[in-house]
């Protein structure tokens, strides 16, 4: 039996009387980067909130690694800490921390902030502050929660080659909460859909990289996921 | 706002259109309106002389007003008399000693007061079996008049400092408690949740978060207590203490000295501008990282 990052089993959750996540089953190999698609309200978030420990309250079986790190849509930098604690949040602050944490901003390209307020970096700054912060734990497995939702489009496209860089790097497992289509292919090695609280398709993404939005079988996969997600055929792009 | 007389004229580059005219297509361009702090055509006044200007003002109407006789000598003191004043009770060492002992008391109970508000608000902050079992309690202690529990305390304390330490601390522990629960409870949840997948085990979200998130909620009420501080220590001097700025304004009642009794209301009134001097350095240092309308 091969070694897996995230194992869930017959999960299911629901709020008072409505059952968002239904028996659902998924399992992701180490290294593996999974972008997990839905539309707006299908559990996409609840089930990534499971997964991270923030909601106990669940049916079923999750095994999750015990080094795993979320980055949420909003920075969620502690406003109050400049930028290296941040980074250092909930590591016992030994000078080896610094020097990792201090590599892990470097790392996204921030290492000259490490001394500023939250409040003084961009949207796209505070997010790569919140990638450094889940690195610098060297997670087993990463929980992005539509990290790149607020940003505008350039900074999201530059964001995705960081991301891609730094997964290489680092190999964690990933999985990745999207709504967006085009981020999925782009990113992922695998792409599943849930919907009705399941996993209503599970598609590889085998196509080389960096991937070309205009390839073929980019086309194809983008035509299938969309149809799956019950949106009308022949719209160029969805939209971020 | 300025207006720059500039007209756009129609564009021409749309070729096939039919040409308007140019009386219709003219635009009136203005400069949008300054906004910015930094544009003020003022020249820089340091902060300390513009802020000290509307006290002295009002000294200097007053002073004004007395010798003008719009207020009567024996009603109104003027500034000028005050001072005088201030210089006699000096050279008798009644101002010193009673000012000294007021600012103990004052001290202690604040202390106090600061102390216990803040552990009941951490208590029902954090904890909902403390929420129930004492936000009730205070809230209804709260209510009572803290004035009307002089003559309780002169009761079962006695004459000596405690009572007195005891009133102006109750006076400080309410808006310290009220202000700093309810900022815990407005720390942001998302911020508890991060620190909570990070690995912050309850007491490290209670130091490095909750307490910090809770802090400027925490520095409205030492404001408040600041204030209720000295006139707790007023009223409880004034009817049971031979000592102390209440003691000295109620023997100059009896002596009808309205230049004493305006001495003691100066000492206050300078008293809360160092006192809220203090704040302000401390929300300075303390609440560097926030980014706050600053005001135009």
């Amino acid at each position: 039996m091969t070694q897996l990052a995230v194992q869930a089993r017959d999960v299911s959750k629901s709020f008072s009387a409505r059952t968002v996540i239904k028996d659902l089953d998924l399992e992701i190999r180490p290294g593996e980067f999974v972008a997990l698609l839905g539309r707006s309200g299908a559990g996409k978030s609840t089930l990534l909130r499971i997964f991270g420990g923030l909601d106990p309250d669940y049916e079923g079986d999750v095994l999750v690694p015990q080094r795993h790190a979320v980055v949420f849509q909003e920075p969620r930098l502690i406003p109050w800490q400049r930028v290296l604690p941040n980074v250092a949040l909930g590591l016992r602050p030994t000078a080896d921390i610094k020097r990792q944490s201090e590599a892990a901003l470097a790392e996204v390209g921030l290492a000259e902030h490490a001394r500023a307020w939250p409040v003084t970096l961009s949207g796209g700054e505070a997010q790569r502050v919140a990638l450094a912060r889940a690195l610098v734990r060297e997670p087993q497995l990463m929980l992005l929660d539509e990290p790149f939702g607020a940003l505008d489009a350039l900074t999201r496209t530059r964001m995705h080659a960081l991301l891609q860089d730094l997964c290489e790097r680092h190999q964690p497992a990933v999985l990745l909460v999207t709504h967006d289509v085009d981020e999925a292919i782009t990113l992922a090695d695998r792409a599943v859909v849930l919907s009705d609280g399941r996993l209503t398709l599970d598609l590889q993404v085998e196509l080389d990289r960096p991937r070309d939005r205009g390839n073929p079988g980019f086309i194809d996969l983008r035509t299938r996921l969309l149809a799956e997600l019950g949106v009308p055929e022949e719209t160029p792009s969805s939209a971020g | 706002m300025t207006t720059a007389d500039v007209t756009v004229a129609p564009s021409t580059t749309l070729g096939a259109t039919a040409p308007r005219t140019a009386t219709a297509d003219t635009i009136q361009l203005v400069r949008p309106a300054q906004t910015s702090r930094h544009t003020s055509r003022l020249p820089r006044i340091p902060r300390l002389v513009r802020r000290a200007v509307g006290p002295l003002a009002v000294i200097g109407l007053w002073q004004l007003l007395c010798e003008t006789k719009v207020f009567a000598p024996d009603e109104v003191a003027s500034p000028v008399a005050v001072v005088q004043a201030a210089r006699q009770l000096w050279a008798q060492d009644a101002l010193q000693s009673n000012l000294l002992i007021s600012l103990q008391r004052v001290a202690e109970g604040l202390v106090l007061g600061v102390a216990v508000g803040v552990l009941l608000a951490v208590l029902c902050g954090l904890f909902w079996l403390g929420e129930d079992l004492l936000d009730p309690v205070i809230q209804a202690a709260r209510a009572v008049p803290i004035l009307g529990l002089v003559p309780l305390a002169i009761i079962w304390f006695g004459v000596g400092e405690f009572p007195k330490v005891f009133l102006i601390a109750l006076g400080c522990t309410f808006p310290v408690y009220l202000n700093t629960y309810a900022a815990i409870r407005g720390v942001d949840l998302k911020l508890v949740e991060a620190g909570q997948t990070f690995g912050l085990g309850r007491w490290g979200l209670i130091r490095k978060i909750i307490l910090p998130g809770a802090l400027p909620g925490f520095l409205v009420g030492l404001r408040f207590a600041l204030v209720s501080c000295w006139i707790v220590d007023v009223v409880a001097e004034e009817i049971n203490a031979q000592s102390g700025l209440g003691y000295l304004i109620n023997q100059a009642q009896t002596t009808n000295r309205t230049d004493i009794m305006f001495l003691c209301l100066a000492i206050y009134a300078v008293l809360g501008l160092i006192a809220d001097a203090i704040v302000r350095l401390l929300e300075r240092q303390l609440l560097g990282w926030r980014r706050a309308f600053k005001g135009a």
